[in-house]
């Protein structure tokens, strides 16, 4: 990796970064971080979450103030106080979350954030002449909340590019658009490099970033782990860099007799009506979970998997009862509660807040889902809760999914993501739930827990239980699967077995083509 | 120059302790200003004010009449409250609560025996969850602001209170004065110690409210699902309770023991119906409820202390000649502490000059918009 280095040292360096430090309390989220993007290059920030990218970033954005360490533009001391100061220097920033206002359209939301006071007209006619010539296509004056999510990345691109950047910086960017997408805003990347423009860009996709980005910088724990050239690297060297240790991979036994397995989850001509303005609604669906096997359903975020989540698991409830049947009966105008007294367990995607109440303790939070079906062993008479047995079953889920916790029984908000997750699917795994849904199994969870998680749910099924999994993560989908389906625009499309489906295909699914003529929708994309 | 609250990212446990004991210390500061401002010695002020009313057993008994209507609806409110339900028209349940406990005495003198007791208890508690689910229906079906709903019941409460006792329910007998007749000896409330001092059985009814309501909220499946849903609604359906549900089953809990503590009140120590009978004690259960934590036990001393508040107005009309609004006062600063002393532990203060407002400020707005929903 040294040679890399060199390589890049007649060029001069846009940014350097000298042991910038951070702490919270206690932990240091960012230690001693040294880092140099030189001009006209892509470089990848690597690390799991909780690594301190995020923390290095908005250091660099001027939205964290960094307790030491320095930080040179074009080889001059600056001290980056705010988000103003770091547009000013050129810096400009495409973050994950995006900040805009679904009831305005793109041009008033770029006017927002410019606060130059020039004309919308004007600034729409800008923003439509730079997304066309970074083959970003956009129509200005449409209303952001009747965009995909792609379309809402690319006003949050076009508002950076406005600015006139010398460095972006973008925030996991591909999480929420299709394979095909992908591709495009590459595109758009690799043009601006030819400009001369840097690009630091925030991943844990180890293809991706090694197909685009010169150099890496990988983060672990606060710390630089390493440079390196990711195109000299493999996706396992990456990961290894990036975790440090080896990531056991999952293991799927091939399933065998699905077909003759009895349906445990049918879904049948589920619709639903938008319950708000912008929400999706569901067309259609039907689906068929048999026990022993594990469906994926693919798609954008913001396609309708809430809305669907939502209604299978009886948080919202149905108006023909034989849409959802759950072990053979009818289950649509069953509550959640009822639900789980058929044998069917659920995860949602929002850890806190929805699959735990953060300023509980985790046994309350066994007790959440779990009152009615283990109301004998956690509820005693007069509906005093046995605070014992409860107790002791959360240890017990706690030590059967390795969950790291700093106190005994601490509240849910106390624990990391990876952590929370690991011990809500384990409180659903710990019941032998025979009907299994679960939205983001492992979203921003790191990757030795994201694996344990993913081998529970394959033995889960292989036990004899029916999986679903709702995932954006298409490698993830595609470890876990025997078949996949993807949901576009609150339709569902048929499942494809694992055998024959590919990322391709997926991708075309994902981005609302119909199988067999895929062309033409991903040009009008 | 703007001022932002930060919220901190650890609570510190200790101060959310002291907090009650911080806004009582602050509330005495800035009453001994207010002495001060009003020409009268503060330490002589505190003397009349906090310390003679309770100097004497017959006072504490005096102390314990007002007391019991305090803690029996804040015990209810606290738990409205923990389930982000906000009953603000517990004055208006405690009226209803005696005027349907009153229509035995009132409408059948004639009935008597041991039973007329109990039998009124009960139509007061009914009375009072009746009114309280006018708001609660409001709120389920329509969607309505339930602060708002609950708070004008209020008003319409007192009205007809007003019109009963001056038209169909006054007393005949009663030289036109607007007020029922008096409760025959079946009707009346029982004292405890009768040798010692008024205090009747309704102190017993708060203080089992209150551990009754304490063991429901720490121990019972039923006090677990109102924590759920009020601090994290969506976690609270995906467990499957239900909010409408507990919309109905916190106002009616609640408007039943303002119910109670409003029979209590005009059968134990008023002994007929009047315009008014009531001193806002369904307004300053609120500040009881939030003194004592949300907690019933810590109500039972917080409902003691607003208590001594409304003797201690009394007091100081009688001794110093200042008007007992300042009650009113007192009870109003202790609010305005306590919520202060809770908002500070959870949020620090942040100063931002000038300078920096205007594009950080444009730029900080969005991100927290999309947090919001």
């Amino acid at each position: 990796m040294g040679g890399t280095v060199s390589a890049n040292h007649d060029r001069a360096n846009l940014l350097e970064v000298r042991g910038l430090t951070k702490t919270f309390g206690t932990l240091t989220a960012c230690d001693h971080i040294d880092l140099n993007i030189a001009k006209g290059e892509i470089h990848a920030l690597l690390g799991e979450n909780g690594a301190g990218k995020s923390t290095l970033v908005k250091m660099l954005f001027g939205s964290l103030e960094p307790n030491s360490g320095e930080i040179f533009w074009d080889g001059k001391p600056v001290k980056i106080t705010s988000p103003g100061v770091a547009k000013k220097l050129g810096i400009g920033m495409v973050f994950q979350h995006f900040s805009l206002f679904e009831a305005l359209t793109a041009a008033e939301n770029i006017a927002l954030s410019l606060n130059d006071g020039s004309p919308i007209s004007t600034i729409a006619a800008k923003a439509r002449a730079l997304s066309f010539s970074y083959g970003l296509p956009l129509d200005p004056d449409s209303l952001v909340g009747d965009l995909s999510v792609g379309e809402r990345q690319r006003i949050e691109i076009i508002r950076c590019l406005l600015q006139t950047p010398q460095l972006i910086i973008l925030d996991e960017p591909t999480s929420v658009l299709t394979p095909q997408e992908a591709d495009k805003l590459f595109e758009t990347l690799e043009r601006l490099r030819s400009e001369g423009k840097s690009i630091l860009y925030i991943s844990h996709r180890l293809e991706e970033v090694k197909r685009i980005c010169d150099r890496a910088t990988v983060l672990r724990h606060g710390k630089v782990v390493g440079h390196c050239n990711p195109r000299e690297e493999t996706a396992a060297s990456l990961a290894r860099m990036m975790v440090g240790s080896e990531v056991k991979a999952v293991v799927r036994a091939p399933a065998e007799g699905i077909e003759t397995a009895p349906a445990l989850l049918e879904i049948r001509g589920l619709s639903r009506k938008p319950a708000t303005p912008f929400a999706i609604p569901l067309k259609n669906i039907n689906l068929t979970v048999r026990a022993g096997e594990v469906i994926g359903i693919a798609g954008v975020a913001g396609n309708g998997q809430g809305e669907f989540f939502e209604s299978v698991s009886g948080e919202v409830l149905q108006q023909d009862a034989g849409s959802v049947r759950i072990r053979g009966k009818d289950a649509g105008a069953i509550s959640i509660t009822g639900r789980r007294l058929m044998g069917a367990a659920f995860v949602p995607e929002e850890r806190l807040g929805h699959g735990a109440a953060p300023r509980m303790k985790l046994s309350e939070n066994l007790l959440l889902s779990r009152h009615a079906t283990d109301g004998k062993a956690f509820v005693g008479s007069g509906g005093m809760v046995k605070n014992g047995s409860v107790y002791s079953a959360a240890q017990r889920i706690i030590t059967a999914m390795d969950v790291r916790k700093s106190a005994p029984d601490p509240e849910a908000a106390a624990l990391s993501g990876g952590n929370l997750q690991k011990f809500i699917v384990g409180r659903e795994l710990d019941r032998k739930p025979s009907v299994m849904v679960v939205n983001q199994p492992t979203w921003g969870v790191d990757a030795g827990a994201a694996a344990h998680i993913r081998q529970a749910l394959i033995e889960l099924a292989r036990s004899g239980s029916a999986v679903l999994v709702i995932s954006q993560d298409l490698d993830e989908l595609f470890e876990l699967s025997d078949a996949i389906a993807v949901m576009h625009n609150g339709e569902l499309s048929k499942p494809l077995p694992i055998a024959e489906a590919t990322f391709e295909k997926i991708g075309l699914l994902m981005g609302g083509a119909e199988p067999g003529h895929a062309e033409h929708g991903m040009e009008v994309a | 120059m703007r001022i932002e609250l930060v919220k901190r990212p650890q609570r510190s446990a200790l101060f959310s302790m002291l907090s009650p004991f911080i806004a009582f210390a602050l509330t005495i500061i800035a009453g001994a200003i207010m002495f001060a401002l009003l020409g009268v010695n503060p330490l002589d002020a505190f003397n009349i004010y906090f310390i003679q009313p309770i100097s004497e057993v017959w006072q504490l008994h005096e102390l314990a009449i007002k007391a019991a209507p305090l803690i029996l609806i804040a015990v209810g409110l606290s738990v409205c409250y923990k389930a982000n339900i906000w009953n603000i028209g517990a004055e208006g349940q405690f009226i209803f609560g005696a005027i349907f406990g009153s229509i035995i005495p009132v409408l059948f003198p004639q009935f008597e025996g041991p039973f007329v007791i109990p039998l009124m208890l009960l139509l007061g508690m009914i009375g009072g969850a009746l009114y309280a689910s006018i708001p609660a229906f409001l709120k389920t079906r329509f969607s309505t602001n339930e602060i708002l709903t609950s708070l004008m019941l209020v008003y319409v409460a007192q009205l007809f209170l007003d019109w009963l006792v001056r038209g169909p329910w006054r007393d005949p007998q009663g030289h036109g004065f607007p007020q029922t007749i008096q409760f025959g000896d079946w009707a009346v409330l029982p004292q405890l110690m009768p040798d010692d001092g008024r205090a009747n059985w309704g102190f017993v009814f708060a203080l089992v409210a209150a551990v009754a309501i304490w063991l429901m909220m720490s121990r019972m499946l039923k006090g677990f699902e109102v924590r759920v849903l009020g601090s994290s609604p969506r976690a609270g359906r995906f467990a499957g309770f239900g909010f409408n549900r507990m919309v109905f089953f916190t106002f009616l809990l609640s408007g039943a023991l303002a119910g109670l503590a409003g029979i209590s009140e005009v059968s134990g120590a008023i002994g007929q119906l009047q315009p008014v009978i009531s001193p806002g004690y369904g307004f300053t259960a609120i500040i009881v409820a939030f003194l004592g934590r949300l907690n019933p036990l810590g109500i039972v001393a917080a409902g003691l202390v607003l208590a001594l508040t409304y003797l201690g107005g009394e007091a100081v009309q009688t001794a110093l000649g200042i008007s007992d609004k300042v009650a009113r006062v007192f009870q109003g600063m202790l609010l305005f502490f306590v919520l202060g002393c809770d908002t500070l532990i959870h949020y620090r203060i942040r100063l931002i000059g000038l300078a920096l407002t205007n594009g950080a400020a444009k730029l900080e707005a969005a991100p927290k918009l999309e947090e919001a929903r």
